[in-house]
């Protein structure tokens, strides 16, 4: 949601704040997230683990740099062959939101398939996690909007966004490390998965 | 205490009798309405801040006169030239600025930016704003017209900033950014007229802005409410280029405008906190800052 919130702001200066713009990016984001927990999902039928788990998270950080490096020059890429505004809009924003936002899809049914420890307890962590990640939407629009714009430039908060999921993606490789170290010294700590 | 409250009701009470919602308007941005009162016609936009919320008036027995004194002010331009070809104002309202360039300067061409179709259509119906070949309307972004203006090499004699969305200026409309892309659509020598208010924290920040771009700003401040109107050209010596005694005195005396006594309130003085940073696509927090 964060994300979404800087999204507007981004595009504003090349493709106006017209009610077409918002509709271009929330239909981007939708579009991706739907891409994204479908792949995650498939994703999650092959060897779930830890490590893999952690590098949709060092992925999904490093697929913001063309955000972050190049949003003017494809914008204005775009602003120069596309003169309707509306398709504009929505062909900047798939360019620069769609391979992020779906990669961060991936992270919920993946986390899901990582934590779940039985078929009965299932409903339950699915719960939790939607639980933690609309809680984790609000939360992050409210501090982007009322906040992190008031303290930070667009490319500051990006920063930031892109620094907690490669803290959270190496967090998971470091867990997934001490784990195999454990189990390989005798001590069986194997995770949960069935 | 009762008969104060009394007063302020029965206040309240006769002030709603006497003003009338001729029309309401539901725009895919906002409500609009057209009130009637004081033999004065008005288009509002519903927000919280009842106090700003007024676009445009007209006086419905004379409807060329100049209500408002922010619209008189940005006439102080034609003290700076008097025969521009082309103006560009970004922000339609009620028509009010297109409709007395037609009239003033009839060769000029006109051209108004303006996001939602629904406050043309009503400018067109309540307000006499009429099209010609001259006075040209175009509904978009402002920032998206003139970006695309200057990518098609366009230039204005005279560009106004007028958009407002019923709290204040729309944020991709005051950043640095944009003034520099406005500066590329000033012809050499053109004038740039912006409509602000003053008494918000945003005023350090937006004062900044514009001067980042501009260096010399002049500045006409209202005499009893809040706005100010920005003056700055794509030129150097703006101040010693607004002249008095210029014949168009005697055409704007009748809209209510006296021209000389707004040059000689214009001022280059620099009442703000200068060390604040400017605005820009990055750091825009605008409408946060605005709120006292």
């Amino acid at each position: 949601m964060c994300f979404e919130l800087l999204g507007g702001r981004l595009l504003a200066p090349y493709f106006g704040s017209s009610v077409y713009v918002w509709g271009s990016i929330i239909t981007v984001f939708m579009l991706a997230l739907s891409i994204g927990y479908l792949s995650g999902g498939k994703l999650s039928l092959f060897r779930p683990n830890l490590q893999k788990y952690g590098f949709i998270f060092i992925v999904s950080a490093f697929s913001l740099m063309p955000m972050i490096f190049f949003s003017e020059a494809i914008m204005d890429w775009v602003f120069e062959r596309v003169e309707d505004p509306r398709y504009g809009s929505l062909l900047a924003s798939s360019l620069l939101f769609l391979v992020p936002t779906a990669v961060m899809g991936m992270i919920a049914p993946y986390s899901v398939r990582i934590l779940t420890e039985s078929k009965d307890s299932s409903g339950h962590t699915a719960g939790f996690l939607y639980f933690v990640s609309t809680l984790g939407s609000a939360i992050g629009t409210i501090v982007t909007s009322f906040y992190l714009v008031l303290w930070l430039e667009i490319d500051q908060i990006l920063w930031l966004i892109f620094l907690l999921m490669l803290v959270a993606g190496s967090a998971a490789l470091l867990v997934n490390y001490v784990r195999s170290i454990q189990s390989a010294s005798g001590e069986n700590f194997a995770k949960p998965l069935n | 205490m009762k008969y104060l409250l009394c007063f302020l009701l029965l206040a309240v009470v006769s002030f709603d009798l006497t003003a009338r919602t001729i029309h309401t308007e539901r725009s895919i941005y906002r409500n609009i309405t057209i009130d009637e009162y004081n033999q004065k016609r008005c288009m509002r936009f519903e927000t919280r801040r009842r106090s700003i919320s007024n676009q445009a008036c007209m006086k419905l027995n004379d409807k060329d006169k100049l209500i408002f004194e922010y619209t008189q002010s940005i006439m102080a331009g034609l003290a700076f030239n008097p025969s521009p070809k082309k103006i560009l104002i970004i922000g339609l309202g009620g028509g009010t600025l297109p409709m007395t360039f037609a009239k003033l300067l009839p060769e000029t061409e006109v051209v108004s930016v303006e996001i939602d179709p629904a406050v043309a259509k009503l400018a067109k119906k309540y307000f006499y704003y009429a099209e010609t070949d001259k006075i040209k309307t175009s509904i978009k972004d402002g920032r998206v017209f003139i970006k695309r203006a200057v990518k098609q090499k366009q230039s204005f004699d005279w560009i106004i900033l007028d958009a407002f969305n019923g709290d204040y200026i729309p944020e991709h409309l005051l950043t640095v950014e944009f003034l520099r892309e406005t500066k590329a659509l000033l012809a050499t020598g053109g004038l740039l007229s912006a409509n602000t208010f003053n008494g918000s924290k945003l005023y350090d920040y937006e004062s900044v802005t514009y001067q980042k771009v501009f260096n010399e700003l002049q500045i006409l401040s209202s005499t009893s409410k809040g706005n100010r109107i920005i003056f700055a050209c794509n030129c150097d010596n703006l101040g010693d280029r607004f002249k008095l005694n210029l014949p168009i005195k005697a055409a704007l005396q009748p809209l209510g405008v006296d021209l000389d006594s707004l040059v000689k309130r214009l001022s280059g003085e620099i009442d703000w906190d200068t060390s604040v940073p400017p605005l820009t696509d990055q750091f825009s927090p605008a409408n946060l800052l605005n709120q006292k």
